[in-house]
């Protein structure tokens, strides 16, 4: 067990593109971190970094105290499970998770020991014997794990492990992940993609962009003050809804409406330029049916709902508000959310959704009207995609 | 596929023309070496009546017994040191980034594409001013040299199969890389082994050019030299159905090789290393 700390680290690759760039971050003892951010975003050379699969160009790693650079993957006492599992398809289940044990030359009776105690963790007990061609993804899955866990390394690394089940087992093992890092108490590092799983699993959160860290926080903190456009994007699903929006006086005015900024928002912005375009960013469920809504504060505007999606517990509203883009599309930070979502650059119209109370009576097709919650609304700025309420 | 009648006919015989082809100068050359000596000649395609006399001829020649001991010695050890040094050479070409790669691989197959002939004059006068003239290290280092890149190119295209991932886990799981070659690599790549292995030593088992200008006495020529200098059982005896005893003897042992090797490469062993 051992604390994890990137200082400067930086990788470049003999093409000059650099993968991390200048990356510092503290990973306590026994800590579960998440790495996360789109493909390319530098996240899992991080962590081949930290295993000593990758060079590092410069900076500083050190684990438990003790700088690694140039010590060897075998020397660094980690252990790591791959996206692809790499399970040795020549042994049985029972030799792969033996395998970190015998190499190192381990007493026989403490290899069966060790291997027997993390088969019944993961309960592969009666699959010991068997290879792994004759099991399935969840349980080979289970055996990179078990390789893993048979020795007690200072820190786990996981490379997206769970990105090859179906969702249903992702769901079940993601549940039995945070579990056996509860109980074996061991730094782990996670490299994920999925926010889902960065959001439930981990005590801490890194959130990565082009090499570099966004924002490093627990999931609620990255959900209720993000740094930037992209972590504000990139975190809560669905995601968060941007609009142009301008500063005048004391007001936002945004496409549909113009609301007044409480007294807290517009003293965490400070003085701005009067006029001055902003991005807003509204969370789906800061926006709710007005008849659902009791009391007094917020704003209402009328709207066509397009589609209503019935989830049981709510109803996402999806509707369209007609604004030019200008700012946002020159941002990058936006470009790349909309990349990583798979969608195309849309035109002059916003499309938002809306979380809306189960007893809603909003129907598709039809006006509607809908309330914001003024308190949550967050201000952008276009050109930097800073949080304007966060502090600088 | 379902296939007609007249198609399953036509296969059918056009295989079996093929292997009568194939066949017919191996049965003859059996044929042959079942003869008595006194019906060699009778052009007979099936021996009148069956001996073991050219057999019992070439076992109790010392010749012959030299030159298969020569012959199984010579092959097998350059089959091992060839497949031991093509593994280590392919592994490092897949898997390293050097400068010179390109070089080491096209300089390979350089080799491979250099007639022996060419060579095997110089070789003799070489080998014969240090002492490596009729030896069995005379005649290793040219077939190893020669069979080396056809094993390299075997071994490499197998490696190259074998997912990055498995060197990384192994890498992480402690393994020094000789163990993860020899633990991890070296396993999966079985396969390619033995096809390696079979070509190599099918080279050195079968040469003759080499054999016959490197070696003088028994002390290491080869069956298929041997073959050349065998006589009859007198002066005055066709040695015929001798050399067909011995040509048979040799092919023995090609047969069994390929027939245990064929077992052991089995395809999809690398199945479920990886998901998919």
């Amino acid at each position: 067990m051992a604390d994890i700390v990137f200082d400067n680290v930086t990788k470049r690759y003999p093409d000059g593109y650099e993968a991390v760039k200048s990356i510092s971050l503290e990973i306590a003892d026994g800590e579960f971190m998440i790495l996360v951010g789109p493909s390319g975003c530098g996240k899992s050379t991080a962590l081949n970094m930290i295993a000593g699969l990758e060079d590092i160009t410069s900076g500083e790693l050190r684990i438990g105290g003790e700088v690694v650079n140039d010590k060897a993957p075998r020397d660094r006492d980690i252990a790591m499970v791959f996206q692809s599992y790499a399970l040795y398809p020549h042994m049985t289940v029972r030799a792969n998770m033996a395998f970190p044990l015998t190499i190192v030359k381990t007493p026989k009776e403490e290899v069966t020991r060790r291997v027997e105690e993390a088969a019944e963790i993961l309960d592969l007990k009666q699959h010991l014997d068997r290879k792994p061609s004759q099991l399935s993804g969840g349980q080979r899955q289970r055996v990179a794990m078990g390789r893993a866990i048979v020795r007690n390394p200072k820190a786990f690394l996981m490379d997206e492990p769970l990105s090859n089940l179906d969702a249903k087992l992702r769901v079940q093992m993601r549940t039995s992940v945070a579990r056996l890092q509860d109980q074996l108490g061991t730094t782990m590092v996670y490299v994920t993609h999925d926010q889902t799983e960065a959001m439930t699993l981990g005590d801490r959160v890194a959130i990565m962009r082009a090499g570099m860290l966004q924002q490093v926080g627990t999931p609620m903190e990255l959900y209720n003050a993000p740094n930037n456009l992209f972590v504000a994007g990139f975190i809560g699903s669905p995601s968060m809804n941007f609009l142009p929006a301008t500063l005048e006086g004391g007001s936002v005015k945004l496409p549909m409406v113009e609301v007044q900024l409480p007294q807290a928002t517009r003293e965490a912005i400070g003085r701005l330029p009067e006029g001055k375009p902003l991005i807003a960013g509204i969370r789906p469920e800061d926006f709710e049916d007005a008849q659902v809504v009791s009391g007094d504060g917020g704003a209402t505007f009328k709207t066509r709902i397009d589609v209503l999606e019935a989830m049981g517990s709510e109803f996402y509203a999806h509707f369209s508000i007609d604004a030019p883009r200008e700012g946002l599309a020159a941002n990058e930070e936006l470009r790349e959310l909309q990349e990583d979502a798979g969608g195309e650059t849309p035109g002059d119209t916003f499309d938002i959704v809306a979380r809306l109370d189960q007893t809603s009576r909003a129907r598709a097709k039809d006006e509607a009207t809908i309330w914001v919650n003024t308190d949550k609304i967050q201000l952008f700025d276009p050109e930097s995609g800073r949080n304007l309420a966060a502090a600088a | 596929m379902q296939h007609t009648r007249k198609e399953v006919t036509l296969w059918s015989i056009a295989l079996t023309v093929l292997l009568v082809y194939c066949l017919i100068p191996v049965i003859w050359i059996v044929s042959l070496s079942l003869k008595r000596p006194e019906d060699i000649g009778d052009g007979r395609f099936f021996p009148k009546s069956i001996s073991f006399k050219n057999y019992d001829q070439v076992f109790s020649e010392g010749t012959f017994t030299a030159a298969l001991r020569n012959s199984i010695g010579i092959a097998l050890l350059a089959t091992i040191i060839s497949i031991v040094l093509a593994a280590m050479a392919a592994y490092a070409i897949t898997r390293l980034e050097f400068s010179g790669k390109a070089l080491i691989l096209s300089g390979a197959l350089a080799i491979a594409m250099f007639p022996p002939i060419s060579i095997v004059g110089s070789l003799f006068d070489l080998w014969r001013r240090i002492g490596l003239f009729d030896t069995w290290l005379g005649l290793i280092i040219p077939y190893m040299t020669f069979t080396l890149p056809l094993a390299i190119y075997t071994l490499s295209a197998f490696f190259r199969e074998i997912p990055w991932d498995l060197d990384k886990a192994a890498q992480v799981d402690r393994a020094t890389p000789w163990q993860a070659f020899t633990k991890v690599m070296v396993p999966l790549a079985a396969p390619g082994v033995f096809t390696a292995a079979i070509l190599v030593f099918i080279f050195a088992w079968n040469d003759f050019l080499f054999a016959i200008v490197l070696t003088s006495t028994d002390a290491s020529r080869t069956v298929p030299a041997a073959l050349a200098f065998f006589t009859g059982g007198s002066q005055f005896t066709d040695p015929t159905g001798a050399i067909a005893a011995a040509a048979v003897v040799v092919t023995v042992p090609i047969i069994i090789m390929v027939l245990v090797f064929q077992r052991r490469i089995v395809a999809g062993l690398t199945a479920g290393a990886v998901k998919g």
